[in-house]
């Protein structure tokens, strides 16, 4: 029996989704604004977008969060699947679940206690802050969601996988990159997208550790918002809102398909005559 | 108890009976562990080159975890395995002669049916060449040459069967281990797949090391059974034999279908023993020496198929007589198993079965006919405990 939807239901998601997109879709149509002042609508122009490639102090910190972002993500990727193996198949060892419960710690961690403690610990390594101290922040919460991801994908491995390739005469090392790397790297290649993402858009933990000459794009952005908001930044953020959105669905997408390739897997395992 | 010969041996091949003749796998003493499980305990084993050998039980026994010893994935306790006169201990899975294939298959999702089968050969750095003769050997060996191209979730359950057993053989491995390799598969599909093992192993000359569960697997394929239980090995033999001469109670009962008559031995002499039943009052003469004494409790074992069955209380004069009443028949086609009862409800249930050789028969044995079995003295073994 199917029911269409009603009026309370159409109502209900038109309101939610207004109140989450909204205010987004507001800062995406004022970009395009031609008029200066920033809620005065003066005529469609794309000028701003011009203008921004002039202004070199945002593309230089838009430069810096990209290369932070990529870095961050990377390095995050090595340590979460490391980390993600270690948890999933080492077997039980003394604080096991102590460890596992603190890979998701950092998740529900406040980001000022993380900026923080993570200033705290620089300033007592006395390291100068900069892009790397940055780069090791963002590395430092990034590895917890990309361990998150990867262990979803290590839990239905089959293990005998990878004894087969031993005992056809390939070394362990050589059988993970031959046979467990590539069969995990929708989990891996979506735990990068999802570290990218984060790092992009962190503010607290980046304006907590950075130092001078490594200001990122919603550093930026935010002191610049505080001297009053000009079109610019408006067209900076439907930029940025355009990058997220893409490393989103690009992230889905891997996602799926690991879902996808994940319940092929199982009917190679178990298939059924067909 | 005494050794004679039971029925044809299905080859003429026996290195066992060879005192002589060097095993080719040995498990000398293994015993393993887990914790304060014993899997395996203190087992010694030979088998020989070309040999079809089965490690045959119920769930939980040790006969995988014998195998994976053998492959490497496990690491015994205590105790030694040779294999071609090496000691295997120390040396890790991807350097053992041995290939083994899985009960889950393990093919490799994100290769295609060649780059599978050729996988190991690339390891061993084999030219370009040979592994591609290699290759396309199995697959025509395998009749996989088809399906060379797809992935493996492109095939059905028998298919992707095949191309774990291509993989596994293309090394030309010493020993070839099969893990419960026909489980996944629909009987018909597990009866003709039984039958091409037996032509590949005879094909290649190979040593083939099976685990199973399924007894009619073992009958159909081995050339020797191993029968194992709670880690230990309680016979070894040929599967007439086994099937045959069971030497205890355990693998009487797990082998096929058999008739347990609890009995007292009543009188020895050097030609054969008489018993009587327990429950009931009928004796039975065996030609068989046994080691028990007068008066001791044994198991008189006796297959079905062994019992004949006839209407009415004609029969007279023949040894082995025991009179019954039908209680429960059970009409297979082919046969019929058909249960009587010898004296009232407490008493012994003999089961015999009827080969249905006519289509149809005027006054068939039914429900409630006073029957008469009888039995050769040679019909059936005598086994303690």
């Amino acid at each position: 029996m199917t029911r269409g939807p009603t009026w309370f239901n159409i109502t209900s998601l038109v309101a939610g989704f207004s109140f989450l997109y909204l205010p987004i879709l507001l800062l995406v149509i004022y970009s395009f604004n031609e008029s200066r002042l920033v809620t005065v609508w003066g005529g469609f122009s794309t000028k701003w977008y011009a203008s921004l490639l002039q202004n070199d102090q945002l593309l230089d910190a838009a430069w810096v969060t990209l290369r932070v972002a990529f870095a961050s993500a990377t390095l995050a990727t090595i340590i979460g699947t490391i980390a993600a193996l270690v948890l999933v198949r080492s077997g039980r060892f003394v604080g096991r679940s102590l460890f596992s419960g603190m890979i998701f710690a950092p998740l529900v961690m406040p980001e000022v206690i993380l900026g923080l403690s993570l200033l705290l610990l620089f300033v007592a390594m006395d390291y100068s802050r900069g892009f790397w101290t940055v780069m090791l922040a963002h590395t430092t919460f990034a590895s917890c969601y990309v361990a998150v991801v990867v262990q979803s994908r290590l839990v239905g491995f089959d293990k005998s996988i990878e004894e087969a390739a031993e005992d056809l005469g390939c070394p362990p090392v050589k059988t993970f990159f031959l046979i467990t790397l590539p069969i995990i790297l929708p989990g891996v290649i979506a735990g990068w997208m999802l570290a990218f993402t984060l790092s992009l858009d962190d503010l607290v933990i980046a304006s907590f550790t950075t130092g001078p000459g490594a200001t990122t794009l919603p550093m930026k952005i935010y002191s610049q918002v505080r001297l009053g908001v000009t079109p610019e930044i408006n067209a900076v953020c439907t930029i940025l809102v355009v990058l997220v959105t893409m490393g989103v669905i690009a992230a889905s997408i891997a996602t799926k398909r690991q879902q996808v390739q994940k319940e092929r897997d199982e009917r190679a395992a178990f298939g059924a005559e067909g | 108890m005494a050794k004679k010969s039971i029925g044809p041996v299905r080859r003429a091949y026996s290195p066992w009976d060879d005192p002589e003749k060097a095993p080719f796998i040995e498990f000398r003493n293994v015993t393993k562990k887990f914790g304060d499980f014993t899997a395996v305990n203190n087992l010694s084993l030979k088998i020989y080159e070309r040999e079809f050998f089965a490690l045959l039980g119920g769930s939980g026994c040790g006969k995988t975890t014998l195998m994976r010893m053998l492959a490497g994935f496990e690491t015994p306790t205590s105790g030694q395995i040779f294999l071609d006169g090496q000691d295997l201990a120390g040396i890790p899975p991807f350097k053992r002669p041995s290939n083994m294939m899985f009960q889950s298959y393990a093919l490799f999702p994100h290769m295609s049916v060649e780059k599978n089968i050729a996988f190991g050969l690339k390891q061993d750095k084999l030219p370009a060449s040979e592994v591609d003769a290699r290759v396309a050997e199995m697959l025509r060996l395998t009749k996989l040459e088809q399906f060379a191209k797809r992935r493996p979730h492109q095939l059905s359950g028998g298919q992707r069967q095949r191309v774990a057993l291509a993989r596994s053989l293309a090394k030309r491995p010493k020993v070839l281990l099969l893990d419960e390799p026909l489980g996944a598969l629909d009987r018909k599909l597990r009866e003709e797949t039984q039958f091409e093992l037996m032509n590949i192993q005879e094909e290649l000359k190979m040593t083939f090391l099976i685990v199973t569960h399924d007894q009619e697997e073992a009958m159909t394929v081995a050339d020797r059974i191993a029968v194992m239980d709670k880690g230990e090995l309680v016979q070894v033999a040929t599967p007439a034999e086994i099937y045959e001469a069971p030497n205890s109670k355990f693998v009487a009962d797990f082998i096929g279908d058999i008739n347990l008559i609890e009995a007292n031995v009543i009188e020895k002499s050097d030609d054969g023993t008489r018993l009587r039943s327990v429950a009931d009052n009928f004796s039975i003469d065996s030609d068989q020496v046994t080691d028990a004494a007068v008066g001791d409790r044994v198991w008189y074992a006796i297959r079905p198929e062994k019992v004949r069955i006839a209407q009415g209380r004609r029969e007279k004069g023949v040894p082995n007589r025991i009179d019954g009443v039908v209680w429960d028949i059970a009409y297979l086609g082919d046969m019929s198993i058909i249960h009587s009862k010898v004296g009232d409800d407490d008493g012994d249930t003999l089961r015999a079965t009827f080969a249905n050789v006519s289509r149809m028969v005027e006054n068939p044995i039914t429900w409630d006919d006073e029957v008469v079995m009888s039995f050769d003295r040679d019909a059936g073994v005598i086994l303690k405990g």
